[in-house]
């Protein structure tokens, strides 16, 4: 606990820095996330924001600063060693299985089992009726849990993969560009549930570069441009319109604006 | 919310469910070849012609069984065929060369033919070659071990008579004994067949290891992700199709006393498509045990079926040869109802 009153932040990056050879991909990234509220990680391509998500996930270790996991100080080796610790990616081209049923990838790599010796067996009722339930208490009304998962929508897809990581004990949540490839009806449902897990007492940390979606969910908002962060605002600190013009890159914006006018 | 539910509806419609059976268009061919000789052929539907039917089903439907599993798990084994002949091999030679109870030879086949699985399945792993290559070197390998260390051990190219060794009467009544049925007579190896059938489809439908079958040759890294141990399953996959191939060698040894060196060449291709006609993807991640089983069928429809309406045998191949077309043809139009996107 470090401060009283709020509880301490479920991920709290300070000043953390990545280099890959002499390139330098992140540079003091501040960032916090407390339970039941959402961070938004906003950036244009290349602003280093996937180097920031694989930090988080476990996929490679900072070089520098410091990365704090439920107020202790972690190096993060292992993607295994993340989810452990309760931090669950979902990565924007979903580890699905398309051809197998909903319920079946809900469960799978951790399938429940009743019985004993050759007759073990997956606890296919029970597996059924989680899945529908898991999903229905994400607001996601599947009446069939059968069907491929394949024949589901991009969006629809996407909350299965949040359901599945809120239900296997997440405490922190990583979306990566969840309503990247997704039209305006399928983002606002997929944000529907980033808030319904938010509701439900996770943190998430949702990367987009995308201000409007950002603006919607987001409790705070961190920006990133070339590996550097150039803000880190609360939500009362920064309209939606300054957001969006610091997302656009501000001056930059207006330089452009210059150039394409017409004489 | 309404409207979702709605276009929703339609996926469960119970023709889509049908549809949706990795096994539909392998059961309808069958009827329809089913139906075909028995117009044409006389006495195809005699008692003791079925039998015949059944037995030549159960020799190919005993293999197809694991080469299913292994192909809805994304992989080939060509040297599934060979290996049956090996299996025979070693257990005929190992009971003669060391003048032990046929039994013994019986179990060093047994753990050879895993080992062999073993080792396809852990050299695809490694190395992460495709596993067409790694199993056509065995297959090749295999093929000159077959002949090689036959004639190596005794001077032909089939192996010496076993039949008054100690064990072989018994062993004989396991793996190639006749039951009699209301006056007909049935080859044992159908009750292998079947049982095989329903242990993979337990398997396949029941298990937490048919979850990641179905996963490793549906998607591997989304797998691997979740903590499904692919290796280990890929593995294990190569060692069922050992399995098989053992039971199969026994019965081939037990049905006469001695084996031939050369057989089994170009039956693993039989294997693969009678699991291909009875619904399973060759890109992976679909299809069923129970399909494996009505293309063996359809396959042993089809080649007695041509001897009793007494035609060329030469017209086999090419009925093989449509009927796979159709199969596959089939299988890729209902994958694509399968997997449209709502």
């Amino acid at each position: 606990m470090t401060t009283t009153g709020r509880p301490a932040p479920l991920i709290e990056l300070t000043g953390v820095s990545k280099r890959y050879g002499n390139v330098r991909a992140l540079e003091g990234v501040t960032l916090e996330v407390g339970p039941g509220e959402i961070t938004c990680v906003l950036g244009d391509n290349g602003a280093g924001k996937s180097t920031l998500i694989k930090i988080i996930a476990g996929l490679h270790r900072h070089d520098d600063g410091v990365l704090r996991v439920d107020g202790e100080e972690t190096l993060l080796s292992s993607p295994r060693q993340a989810l452990d610790l309760g931090i669950a990616t979902v990565y924007q081209d979903l580890a699905v299985v398309p051809l197998m049923p909903v319920w079946r990838n809900f469960f799978l790599g951790s399938e429940p089992r009743k019985g004993v010796g050759p007759f073990k067996r997956m606890d296919i009722d029970l597996m059924r009726e989680t899945t529908r339930a898991e999903l229905l208490r994400m607001g996601i009304d599947l009446r069939d849990v059968d069907q491929p998962i394949g024949t589901l929508s991009g969006g629809e897809r996407q909350c299965v993969a949040i359901a599945r990581a809120v239900h296997f004990g997440a405490k922190v949540l990583v979306l990566d560009e969840p309503t990247a490839a997704l039209g305006v009806k399928q983002s606002g449902v997929v944000l529907k549930y980033v808030a319904a897990a938010r509701d439900r007492g996770l943190g998430v940390v949702l990367i987009t570069h995308n201000p409007h979606h950002a603006y919607l969910v987001g409790d705070r908002f961190v920006l990133l441009r070339r590996g550097t962060m150039v803000g880190n605002h609360t939500r009362d600190g920064i309209t939606l319109e300054e957001l969006t013009a610091q997302m656009a890159g501000g001056s930059d914006l207006e330089a452009l604006r210059h150039e394409l006018a017409r004489d | 919310m309404s409207a979702l539910s709605d276009e929703r509806i339609l996926h469960s419609s119970p023709l889509r469910r049908l549809l949706g059976r990795p096994e539909l268009g392998s059961v309808v061919g069958a009827l329809a070849v089913f139906v075909f000789f028995a117009v044409l052929a006389d006495g195809f539907l005699r008692p003791t012609s079925l039998s015949t039917v059944l037995y030549a089903s159960s020799t190919i439907g005993i293999m197809a069984v694991p080469v299913a599993l292994l192909m809805i798990g994304g992989e080939f084994d060509l040297s599934a065929g060979v290996l049956v002949t090996s299996s025979a091999l070693v257990s005929s030679m190992f009971s003669y060369q060391a003048t032990a109870n046929t039994w013994v030879g019986v179990g060093v086949s047994l753990l050879v033919s895993l080992a062999i699985g073993a080792f396809n399945g852990f050299v695809l792993t490694r190395t992460r070659l495709p596993s067409f290559i790694v199993t056509l070197g065995t297959f090749l390998m295999l093929t000159g071990l077959n002949l090689g260390l036959t004639k190596l051990i005794d001077s032909t190219v089939s192996t010496k008579s076993i039949a008054d060794m100690q064990g072989f009467s018994s062993a004989r009544v396991v793996f190639a004994s006749t039951l009699t049925v209301g006056g007909v007579d049935f080859k044992v190896t159908i009750l292998w067949w079947l049982a095989l059938v329903a242990a993979a489809s337990w398997i396949l439908l029941r298990t937490r290891v048919g979850n990641w079958i179905f996963a490793v040759g549906g998607n591997k890294d989304a797998a691997r992700a979740v903590g499904v141990p692919v290796e280990r399953t890929k593995i294990g996959l190569y060692m069922g199709v050992g399995l098989g191939a053992w039971i199969s060698g026994q019965h081939l040894l037990f049905s006469y006393d001695v084996v031939q060196s050369g057989e089994g060449v170009g039956n693993e291709l039989i294997y693969i498509i009678a699991a291909v006609i009875g619904g399973c993807l060759i890109t992976g991640g679909y299809g069923s045990a129970v399909g494996s089983a009505v293309g063996a069928l359809l396959f042993g429809m089809t080649s007695k079926g041509i001897v009793f309406a007494e035609w060329n045998p030469d017209w086999f191949k090419f009925f093989l040869g449509a009927m796979l077309l159709l199969a596959t043809l089939l299988n890729a139009w209902v994958r694509k109802r399968a997997e449209a996107t709502a």
